[in-house]
């Protein structure tokens, strides 16, 4: 190893010579050497003053500011548009079957035609995204409950064919009870395809996914019913929209609660989904939904105006609801791509579990 | 010395092995890098690319010191790590030293990469091992944002993902794996999981015993986040300085909670949709 080191003053760190003891003069203290300077409580992009911070700048070690995860290969739009996708169609598939039961055959029809043409769509985006398209029944292979994706994978080779047979019927008009059949079946699968998704992406070490693992099944089952909802609004006949305007109010609220909740126990990873694309994405979406439900409500008095203004509601909460997933898309590789969202809450954890006595470490690896 | 059977067991923390139903298997094989002895010759790069015909990973000069591959990836297996720092002294001038590490997949015992593989492409050996089979691999690419460590990930140009094997090949006829026999220091060591883990105590006792007090080894503990490593290190710094991260959980650790919650959230979602249709009924009916 080479002590000395030319600089401008001249050579730095003579050479202890043979005398040198092995490792005495290389380590001393524990701090590291790289050092950077957190982000929290700067300015940001506006000019604004940013959130206060909850703690101190944060200040950890990396290497070279590397990432230490692997980002996400996946591509957008494929990837957040399936989860928007599978979302609308989960909750499609819930509305047409309520629809059919109670005899609102307008909105059963649109609603299978959601159903049936979004996971379509989805399913496309899912295998554009495979390395190996060809090799797509690989995923049938296995059924492993530890994959969100195998699990995923069969629940979609269940409810694409129900979902597709549904829409053919109701929109040929033939095979009314095989149509019906088809409709329950899909409805029966129908919340799981629209959650398990919340599980395939938080079943990573992607802070701002896996961080979230509690509330964001709730994020996604919410923004489902707006999606769903908000189709209904623009796409059914005025007088059979009702269910899908209450469904879509449902749905607002209860994805703004799951998400509030959820970015405030995440600890440090919330921060990305305050700053840059995916800052920018859940603004735009939260705008939307309150646009959305506002157009929700005041539609409801019925009559031209009342029409025009549900369905541009329910356009709003469309969009919302994508927004949102490609929101929660890009926190994630925001959070993936900077050291800092892995390193500094590992540490903290670390040092807790140092601190605890060792019994109940033991019990807790156990 | 002999150590009984169970007591080896307890030690050595979950045969995983054994849990994924091997009967009668050989021990667990793994590395323990010794990176206080690692001189940044990037042999071991070199050996693992030659032996495993790991395509070029770019030829860019990065300006990070002698490091030029950046990081483990799919077409970087074994990865020298070299980190340039000025630490202070007793006398309380700054020295300089120079770190160099030489990084590769960790083999976990809870694997989170193969526990996500909706294929079972991703599977596990009878040496303990983590390897994926490239003919079944179809390039979802879950596996990539699963590992703790960023250690797997998709070729662009082949779609599939690509790791360390530990030379599967290699240790099937009986041979160590290429990086290992080809490190000149014995920075790289291979064996049964449980000598390299006597080893690595007594190196960081020594270590220590010379004034070395940030010798510390890293993931050879069976009660960490991952449960303990296939291939573990003797570091002189802490890990997020050599790109490791400090404290690597599983993912599927946390499985059955999020199981959990998707089944209340889709439960949720159902309830929603009835009492969107009863609540219209009800005001229909006024």
């Amino acid at each position: 190893m080479s002590e000395a080191e030319v600089t401008r003053e001249g050579l730095r760190g003579v050479r202890p010579g043979r005398d040198a003891t092995p490792g005495t003069d290389t380590v001393q203290g524990t701090e590291s050497g790289r050092r950077r300077r957190g982000r929290a409580g700067r300015r940001d992009r506006t000019g604004r003053r940013a959130e206060q911070p909850m703690v101190p700048p944060v200040e950890f070690a990396s290497y070279y500011g590397k990432p230490i995860l692997n980002a996400p290969v996946w591509r957008s739009p494929d990837i957040p548009g399936y989860l928007f996708l599978g979302g609308l169609a989960g909750g499609s598939s819930l509305m047409a079957a309520g629809a059919q039961l109670t005899a609102r055959p307008g909105l059963a029809r649109v609603s299978k035609a959601a159903a049936a043409g979004a996971i379509c769509l989805g399913l496309a985006g899912l295998v554009a995204d495979l390395g190996r398209p060809a090799r797509l029944v690989n995923m049938l292979r296995v059924f492993k409950v530890t994959s969100p994706m195998s699990v995923g994978s069969w629940i979609l080779s269940g409810y694409v064919p129900a979902a597709g047979a549904a829409a053919a019927c109701a929109l040929t008009g033939r095979l009314p009870r095989a149509g019906a059949a088809a409709t329950a079946g899909a409805a029966v699968l129908a919340p799981g395809l629209a959650s398990y998704t919340a599980a395939l992406i938080t079943d990573t070490a992607v802070p701002a996914w896996h961080d979230g693992h509690r509330e964001m099944p709730f994020v996604f089952a919410g923004s489902a019913a707006m999606a769903a909802g908000g189709f209904g609004l623009l796409a059914a006949p005025p007088g059979e929209s009702e269910p899908a305007r209450n469904l879509a109010l449902f749905g607002v609220a209860t994805e703004a609660a799951a998400f509030e909740r959820m970015t405030r126990r995440m600890g440090l990873a919330a921060e990305t989904y305050r700053s840059g694309r995916a800052g920018a994405y859940i603004r735009a979406g939260q705008a939307l939904s309150v646009l959305g439900a506002s157009g929700a409500l005041l539609g409801r008095a019925g009559g031209r105006r009342g029409r025009a203004i549900s369905a541009l509601g329910g356009a709003s909460l469309m969009a919302a609801s994508a927004a949102t997933r490609w929101g929660i898309f890009h926190a994630g590789l925001a959070s993936a791509r900077d050291p800092k969202y892995t390193v500094v809450p590992q540490r903290e954890q670390r040092k807790a579990r140092q601190q605890e006595p060792a019994g109940t470490r033991e019990r807790a690896a156990t | 010395m002999t150590i009984p059977g169970a007591a080896q067991a307890a030690r050595g923390g979950e045969d995983p092995a054994a849990s994924s139903g091997y009967a009668d298997h050989p021990p667990r094989m793994g590395f323990f890098t010794d990176t206080s002895v690692c001189i940044g010759c990037k042999a071991c790069e070199v050996a693992c690319k030659e032996w495993n015909s790991v395509p070029e990973d770019g030829i860019a000069l990065t300006g990070m010191s002698y490091d030029n591959s950046v990081g483990l990836s799919a077409d970087t297996w074994r990865h020298v790590a070299f980190i340039e720092q000025r630490k202070p002294v007793a006398d309380g001038q700054d020295q300089f030293r120079w770190l160099m590490a030489s990084d590769v997949c960790k083999h976990c015992t809870h694997a989170a990469c193969l526990d996500v593989c909706p294929t079972g492409a991703l599977f596990r050996t009878e040496f303990g091992t983590v390897v994926v089979q490239q003919d079944v691999c179809n390039g979802c690419g879950y596996c990539v944002p699963a590992c703790p460590y960023g250690v797997i990930d998709r070729r662009e140009d082949d779609g599939r993902v690509w790791k360390c094997t530990l030379c599967y090949d290699r240790l099937g006829a009986g041979m160590e794996p290429a990086c290992a026999k080809a490190c000149p220091t014995e920075s790289i060591q291979f064996g049964p999981l449980d000598e390299l883990r006597d080893r690595a105590a007594a190196r960081v006792a020594q270590l220590q015993a010379v004034g070395v007090a940030d010798a510390r080894l890293y993931g050879e503990d069976p009660g960490d986040g991952v449960g303990g490593d296939g291939a573990f290190f003797l570091l002189l710094d802490e890990p997020e300085v050599y790109g490791l991260p400090p404290d690597p959980v599983v993912t599927t650790r946390d499985l059955p909670t999020m199981w959990r919650r998707v089944g209340a959230a889709a439960a949720t979602l159902a309830a929603g949709a009835a009492a969107a249709f009863a609540v219209a009924a009800l005001g229909g009916r006024r």
